[in-house]
């Protein structure tokens, strides 16, 4: 159902779509089940943890957390088995994008092509900050103009009207 | 017939907004008067024949017509009056047409209230609004039409979405799309500017009002519709950097920008070309976001599939507009060269840092939500990018951005010492350090995310009050009430800033969860809180069913509150909702869901105790607020001309 709720979220800017709207129709689980919790506290915080990091793949951008589909109740408790099994947080995330691919992951891989997701950012901050830095030099040396005549006048025409 | 006379309404608004565009363009370039003196009544016309068209929807939906498809679709006769009317914009046509009744009002504003502009720039200002009026008329007749009929009407129509009929949402979308729209009116002034060949400081002082005001609607909007996810989703998430709300965030990153820089081009006639650039990107991104929230194309690939027509449409406005606005703004770059010089250390160089800083963080977020189409369609690498990517990539820059603001708010201009500011903030300093040992010693083993953010939010907001302290001088106390309004505004709205931070890291930092089954009599303590469940009923509601649960907060001996989470069920949408029950608090809300019965009995129920989380829109209220006090402020009433600029340049 928590598809339904996300499309929702997704109408808050007006576009629900009938063929959209045709996917509410209810199921009845809802998130994190009280059966689904394990025993060990410590055990159940990791496959929280993991959980949020892995796409509801019936849904639209959700984690599986947070999710309602029956899917997402499928791998939540894959992810538990795992876990019971003894494997470590990467195992886990391995043996479920060798299942389901890459797209479950919500945090993207750094590598292949995605080098150029995560270096994004910091690189336009880098190019930013030597722009801005050349800017401000100019300006530091030039000297100030100051208005014309010209402009002046015109400036205390648009004030004064 | 009501429906006939609005369908040609939006008709007549089509033609009126081609004179709008094309007869005050060539009046101006021209100097004919009267040509461009048809600027005004077309504006005017504009608006009653839209503002018509959306009366006539609306009365389709309130005396729930079914001969309109539209009505049919989204709206059922048992629906709540107030529903009934949030409908007209809860679907797809209704939101375009009040997306162009929108654009047609900032039209009209410029009209009235721009009497003071030159001429010719307002000839050209109302020139640029009417074409993107046109644009999307175009867009609304051809594509998504919402007078159309059905031949034989049904005896009852479909139903809203349920989860659009709260006053939360019921709300959200005319505050956003004042936002979305309202950036228009800066990519109108400056398309203008560049066709006038003129950017000043008069300039940047009228075109400031618009975008503060369109700021603080989207603040509104945004607020509105995270605060609707809080309490109704049903877990409790404020922020899920959706493709559809990172579409809402994005103008609103670029826009506050925007007000910045505008008030380096106003008080110094600097960083004009950047100015302009950003006005016409704000604006850019709400075509962008318009495109990302109707075609589907990056929530779901398949999505444009079913509807190619309006996400072509809609790509060819983004990109006619945008290559349009961005070709002439290479043309009149050298028009727009900067004047005023400034050292290293000034407010100038700060504000830049401010810009370089929003510019990115919007950048990141753009790249992030397009990038799995982008990866796809070159990498043939299907893959997603969600929360935890933007989590890594987004904040630094803003807790950069915290980090020097407030020093950059105290900054004189042209040319600074760094003592007096540094004097200022001192204590400031010392309150925030504070806030972070003590952050640091009373949680146990966790992140470093509440003592980074109770830092930063502290620091932000003792900054502001330096920052007045700082404007009253010599004077002391006294001169606090004579402070200018936009000192006030400035103040307010970075406070707000820091408490959203403070509430976010509290939120996310301390949040404690439960999640059991329940009988009834049954009761769970959380973080200190005891929740026990007194009774389970059920209520028929006006258009729905409910499974309400009674619950009885309490903490110690003292009964605090009793809480009645809800389960809906939507007979007509076939649609259940979690209506969760808050008990809200200024240091933490407890938030309960009840959820499914269980095969042996008792009910599934989530409890949470969520510390500081009113914090997040009481600091996005603040914000509002702060942008308010500035538009009311006399110098920068959007009529603002009628009186001279007292110190508008000489803080030095």
């Amino acid at each position: 159902m928590t598809g339904g709720l996300r499309q929702g979220l997704r109408t808050i800017a007006g576009a629900a779509h009938p063929a959209v709207l045709a996917l509410l129709v209810a199921t009845s689980a809802h998130a994190v089940q009280p059966d689904e919790i394990l025993p060990d506290p410590a055990l159940e915080q990791r496959a929280r943890d993991l959980s949020k990091g892995l796409r509801c793949l019936v849904c639209r951008n959700e984690n599986i957390d947070d999710s309602n589909a029956d899917l997402a109740r499928d791998l939540r408790l894959l992810v538990r088995e795992r876990l019971v099994a003894g494997d470590t947080d990467e195992e886990v995330l391995d043996f479920i994008t060798d299942r389901y691919g890459e797209y479950v992951l919500l945090t993207p891989r750094t590598g292949g092509s995605n080098w150029l997701l995560w270096a994004a950012g910091p690189a336009m901050l880098v190019a930013g900050l030597g722009i801005g830095a050349v800017f401000i030099r100019r300006r530091t040396r030039a000297t100030e103009a100051g208005l014309s005549a010209e402009e002046e006048e015109r400036l205390r025409q648009i004030l004064d009207r | 017939m009501l429906n006939e006379l609005g369908h040609f309404a939006l008709v007549l608004a089509l033609a009126v907004a081609l004179v709008q565009t094309v007869v005050p363009l060539i009046g101006a370039h021209n100097r004919w008067p009267g040509w461009m003196a048809v600027a005004e009544p077309a504006a005017n016309a504009q608006l009653l024949l839209v503002g018509f068209a959306f009366a006539a929807l609306t009365h389709g939906f309130v005396t729930s017509d079914f001969s309109l498809k539209l009505v049919t679709e989204n709206s059922h006769s048992l629906k709540p009056m107030l529903y009934k009317v949030t409908g007209v914009w809860g679907n797809h046509e209704g939101s375009m047409l009040l997306w162009i009744l929108i654009l047609a009002l900032f039209g009209a504003s410029a009209a009235w209230f721009g009497q003071a502009l030159p001429p010719t720039l307002r000839a050209r200002v109302i020139a640029v609004q009417g074409s993107i009026g046109l644009a999307f008329l175009a867009f609304l007749l051809f594509t998504s039409n919402p007078f159309l009929r059905l031949a034989v009407p049904p005896l009852d129509g479909g139903d809203l979405n349920p989860l659009l009929q709260d006053p939360g949402l019921a709300f959200h979308p005319p505050f956003l799309y004042l936002g979305y729209v309202g950036l228009s009116m800066a990519f109108s002034f400056a398309v203008a500017a560049l066709i006038e060949g003129r950017v000043d400081a008069a300039w940047g002082r009228w075109v400031r009002p618009w975008t503060l005001a369109a700021w603080v609607f989207l603040t509104i909007g945004i607020a509105l519709g995270s605060w609707w996810a809080y309490y109704e989703l049903g877990w409790g998430g404020f922020w899920f950097w959706d493709p559809v709300e990172n579409a809402s965030f994005m103008p609103w990153l670029i826009a506050a920008a925007l007000l910045h820089s505008a008030v380096v081009v106003e008080k110094r006639e600097s960083l004009k070309a950047w100015t302009v650039l950003l006005a016409i990107t704000a604006f850019g991104f709400s075509l962008i976001g318009a495109f990302i929230t109707r075609s589907g194309i990056i929530t779901s690939v398949h999505a444009f599939a079913t509807d190619p027509e309006r996400g072509v449409f809609l790509l060819a406005i983004t990109a006619l507009f945008m290559g349009g606005a961005l070709t002439l703004f290479a043309a009149r770059a050298e028009a727009l060269s900067s004047r005023g010089v400034f050292s290293l250390l000034s407010r100038e160089s700060m504000l830049v840092l401010n810009n370089i800083l929003l510019a990115v963080a919007a950048f990141v977020v753009f790249i992030g939500t397009i990038w799995p189409l982008v990866s796809e369609l070159l990498f043939d690498r299907k893959l997603s990018v969600g929360a935890p990517f933007f989590d890594m990539a987004f904040t630094p820059f803003f807790v950069l951005l915290g980090l020097v603001l407030p020093l950059g708010a105290l900054l004189p201009w042209k040319r600074a010492k760094l003592a007096r500011p540094v004097r200022l903030l001192i204590p400031a300093c010392v309150l925030a350090l504070a806030v972070l040992a003590l952050t640091f010693a009373i949680q146990t083993g966790r992140s470093a995310l509440a003592p980074v953010g109770l830092m930063l939010g502290t620091w932000l907001v003792a900054g502001a009050a330096a920052d007045l302290w700082a404007r009253t001088g010599t004077s002391g106390a006294a001169r606090l009430l004579r402070l200018q309004r936009s000192d006030y505004g400035r103040a307010t709205a970075h406070a707000g800033l820091g408490v959203t931070i403070i509430g976010i890291a509290g939120m996310l930092a301390w949040q404690s969860e439960d999640i059991r089954v329940m009988q009834e009599g049954d009761s769970v303590t959380l973080a200190g809180y005891t929740l026990s469940l007194d009774g389970v009923e059920r209520v028929q509601g006006p258009n729905y069913i409910s499974t309400t649960g009674s619950f009885a907060l309490s903490r110690g001996t003292r009964t605090i509150a009793t809480l009645y989470p809800e389960k809906r069920f939507y007979p007509v949408a076939r649609m259940p909702t979690t209506e969760a029950a808050i008990d809200n608090g200024i240091l933490r809300d407890i938030y309960v869901v009840i959820g499914d019965p269980q095969e042996g009995g008792g009910w599934a129920v989530r409890s949470y105790v969520k510390p500081l989380a009113n914090w997040i829109w009481g600091g996005a209220i603040l914000m509002a607020i702060g942008g308010a006090l500035s538009l009311s402020d006399r110098r920068y009433r959007v009529a603002a001309g009628a009186r001279k600029v007292p110190d508008a340049v000489a803080a030095e």
